[in-house]
């Protein structure tokens, strides 16, 4: 501490004014003030990014790329429905002081992400600034509609949002993000690549255990509450392609899911998937009439036991619990 | 023969296993083809996806060390004359509309205005088209945000309105955490007065809000600075400033003359206003501020608790000196409940309460407006004197409170209870026997004791649609009891603007 003021000899501590703006107790006050009022102004060199995800999948693979160079939060919880998160006001704060914001970028949090946004007042993170990343670039979306039309439940315009449920759009968010990542802290960008690189080489490794898994299943029916299976059917080549819900978003009838069930016995449908948020007694029903069994799956890592170690892990227990299930037919 | 046959058939047969084995492995080397076609189509996508990473990466770490140590903006720069698209919308700009009719019967003689003082409440027994909203909203540039609010209505009397609820820009990165917002705005006073209709939880506006605040709630033109304070709950304190005339500023400086017994007078429950006070905006004393502060705490996991108190201060029309002030004080509280398992929102519990207190200074007034010194026809007069009243300075004070419960119980439905009432102290002028055409006029029927009680049950067939039945229980103590029942439909089109907390 060379500050001039610091070196006042103690007589000067008559003068009122000088004495207080002297004092190592005034110029710790004013630290603590400068930290306070301008809170995200970093003042160690190598500060960690404040990284804040909308979701856990996006969270749990930004937590593999940044290891302990960054701090996340996320936003939904992992075991309920993230096209309805509560806007809660604690969010805006979390907002406030992200260095990067990382979304679907797919209409996903569209009901709730917008007017958090707007109360943030973190232009870091505004949209078209550098810390707003869309983990969406550069995937190819399923479901692209052609034309918005609400009679067919709630749509939505960019596609199916949950591409996370294919592992391999996985890795294009993972270069997404230490891309990011890079941009903002460039110091370490390498080891954002390297993580990355090493996050994609073992999801490589599992992908190809995932797909002998379930090879002997091509082609399989299988029975979802909501259309967000569609990327897990692509990639592994099942067929999830009956939904206890009529149509997006709008709830089961009881003639509705007796056609399903009458589809699945047609089908040979012996497989319900059953997200954490949704009732299970829905599908317990439909189960026991079409002689199916329901079997717990999540997109999100700590939606279900044994999921919460990360996307690679959580894709596992996924991939073996249905591969079981399936098996048992 | 036997042997001919024989060898026939061993022929046939071997003939027909090689054909069926020759099938078989036409099917399994067709499968082949297609796993390994599928195979490589995914090997190739992967590649591609690799190659354009790297690329990308490169391109980035290229920037990167072009400039050194400042990490490059994303993207292009921005130039005025490109226009600003949204998310991964294709559109400049958000466009929704919501309409909202209702259907009902109520045992009042005065609904519009009177047992439903709302300006947006039913308003006759039958039909009523409570309004179509439609919201424009978007990003300006990368400077402002901007928001237009039209309600379209009809009165019970067939005519149409047209109101500007909103309109205005707010600032998307001003240093400093704050926002500053310009233009038409609902004054930011508790949780009702900032919501529009189609946002209400029950058919009609609080009793409290409708009549403190003015029918169409507290909503005029000015601007609005608001800070996110730095720590580490949510807090946020503001500022509006606005003006305090005309008529979306009913407890302040609401044109026109209106007397306590004029045609109005269900609306604006003080008499003594005087013309001259429409006299626009000669200073900062002509404005009206105000501030608010809200906090917000995650009380668990599940259970968020958001509470403010609101202040509303600045002139009013009373009296003919035209130096009279209002002051309102609100505080506000919602708590919601939502587990962590909730699906499509539900199910949830929520409470909201409001408490309101108004002290309006009425100036001093003199009912012989003419000037004749006698007691003409509809003029107050003094039963002491028998001339007409000159009615002295005084501040009236009234309280108003409300309390609403809802239960999201199982998906898309919703249950809910609200609780509505309000109540004046007693003034000088309702103390002093003052006559009306010979009859006393006794006490301000409306400041004087009412309370509410409304039930109901909301459907939503889907996120954009909705049907909601209301039972009201309406007491005043001057009236008598009212029931009423009503009967909502909503419809939502186009985009659906995200929800506020």
């Amino acid at each position: 501490m060379n500050h001039p003021l610091n070196s006042m000899p103690p007589a000067a501590s008559t003068t009122k004014r000088l004495s207080t703006q002297g004092s190592p107790a005034f110029a710790r006050l004013m630290r603590i003030a400068l930290a306070v009022l301008l809170p995200g102004f970093s003042f160690g060199a190598h500060a960690k990014l404040n990284v804040v995800a909308t979701t856990p999948d996006i969270a749990a693979i930004a937590q593999a790329v940044g290891g302990n160079l960054v701090e996340i939060t996320t936003l939904a919880r992992p075991t309920e429905d993230a096209h309805f998160v509560d806007p809660k006001p604690s969010f805006v704060v979390k907002l406030n002081k992200a260095d990067v914001l990382l979304h679907g970028g797919a209409d996903l949090e569209s009901g709730w992400l917008p007017k958090l946004l707007a109360g943030a007042r973190n232009r870091r993170i505004a949209v078209g600034a550098p810390g707003n990343v869309p983990c969406n670039k550069g995937i190819d979306m399923l479901e692209v509609p052609a034309a918005l039309d609400r009679s067919r439940g709630d749509i939505h315009a960019a596609g199916n949002p949950h591409y996370l449920a294919d592992p391999e759009n996985a890795k294009i968010v993972a270069q997404t993000i230490a891309e990011a990542f890079a941009r903002l802290d460039p110091g370490s960008g390498a080891a954002y690549q390297e993580n990355a690189g090493k996050f994609i080489e073992r999801l490589d490794a599992k992908l190809a255990e995932w797909r002998k898994l379930l090879a002997p299943y091509r082609g399989a029916h299988m029975v979802a509450y909501h259309n967000s299976w569609p990327y897990f059917a692509w990639r592994f080549e099942l067929k999830i392609d009956l939904f206890l819900e009529p149509k997006p978003g709008i709830p089961p009838s009881p003639a509705h899911l007796a056609n399903v069930i009458s589809r699945m016995k047609e089908l040979g449908a012996r497989v319900i998937l059953h997200d954490p948020y949704l009732n299970r007694r829905t599908a317990e029903t439909v189960a026991r009439s079409a002689g199916a069994r329901v079997v717990d799956v999540t997109q999100y890592p700590g939606g279900i036991k044994g999921t919460d170690g990360g996307y690679i892990e959580m894709m596992d227990r996924v991939v073996r619990a249905i591969a079981e299930a399936l098996a048992e037919q | 023969m036997k042997i001919l046959t024989g060898w026939c058939s061993a022929l046939c047969l071997s003939v027909s296993t090689i054909y069926a084995q020759a099938t078989n492995d036409l099917n399994a080397q067709l499968q082949q083809l297609q796993e390994q076609q599928h195979r490589m189509r995914e090997q190739f996508e992967q590649q591609l996806r690799e190659q354009q990473a790297q690329i990308d990466l490169l391109k980035s770490q290229l920037a990167t060390a072009q400039t050194n140590e400042l990490p490059p903006a994303a993207g292009p720069a921005w130039d005025p004359t490109q226009p600003v698209r949204l998310g991964s919308g294709s559109a400049y700009m958000d466009i929704g509309l919501v309409g909202t009719v209702a259907i009902g019967a109520s045992t009042a003689d005065d609904i519009e205005g009177g047992t439903q003082p709302g300006g947006h409440d039913p308003n006759q027994r039958g039909f009523t088209f409570q309004g179509a909203e439609v919201n424009f909203t978007g990003a300006v540039d990368p400077y402002f945000r901007g928001n237009v609010n039209v309600l379209f209505s009809v009165d019970s009397e067939g005519e149409s309105f047209v109101e500007l609820e909103e309109g205005w820009l707010e600032t998307i990165s001003l240093p400093g955490n704050l926002q500053l917002r310009a233009g038409q705005l609902l004054t930011s006073f508790g949780r009702h007065n900032t919501q529009h209709p189609h946002q209400w939880s029950f058919v009609d506006a609080p009793l409290a809000n409708a009549l403190f605040l003015g029918p169409d709630g507290l909503r005029n033109p000015g601007a609005q600075i608001s800070w996110l304070a730095p720590v580490p709950f949510f807090a946020e304190v503001s500022l509006g400033v606005q003006n305090s005339h005309g008529e979306t500023a009913a407890p302040f400086r609401s044109s026109g003359h209106h007397h306590g017994t004029s045609e109005d007078h269900l609306e604006l429950p003080f008499g003594f206003r005087h013309p001259d006070n429409d006299r626009g905006v000669g200073g900062p004393g002509d404005l009206l501020y105000s501030p608010r502060l809200a906090m917000s705490f995650d009380l668990t996991d599940s259970q968020t608790l958001l509470i403010g108190a609101s202040g509303a201060f600045g002139p009013n029309s009373s009296g003919g000196s035209g130096d009279t002030m209002t002051q309102i004080y609100g505080v506000d509280l919602y708590w919601k409940w939502k587990p962590a398992t909730a699906h499509g929102g539900f199910p949830f519990l929520s409470w909201q309460t409001e408490a309101i207190l108004r002290r309006y200074e009425l100036g001093r007034f003199n009912w012989d407006e003419n000037g004749n010194g006698l007691a003409d026809e509809g003029e107050v007069v003094d039963p002491d004197t028998g001339l007409p009243a000159v009615l002295g300075r005084e501040t009236v004070t009234d309280y108003g409170f409300y309390s609403q419960v809802l239960w999201g119980f199982r998906k898309g439905w919703v249950a809910g209870l609200r609780w509505d009432c309000i109540f004046g102290e007693r003034a000088d002028y309702e103390s002093r026997g003052l006559l009306l055409d010979g009859a006393p006029l006794g006490r301000d029927p409306h400041r004087r004791e009412r309370w509410r009680l409304s039930p109901n049950l909301t459907w939503y067939p889907s996120e954009f649609s909705k049907l909601r039945l209301q039972y009201n229980y309406d007491y005043h103590r001057t009236l008598g009891s009212d029931h009423s029942v009503w009967l909502q439909l909503e419809f939502l089109l186009g985009a659906h603007a995200a929800h506020s907390f």
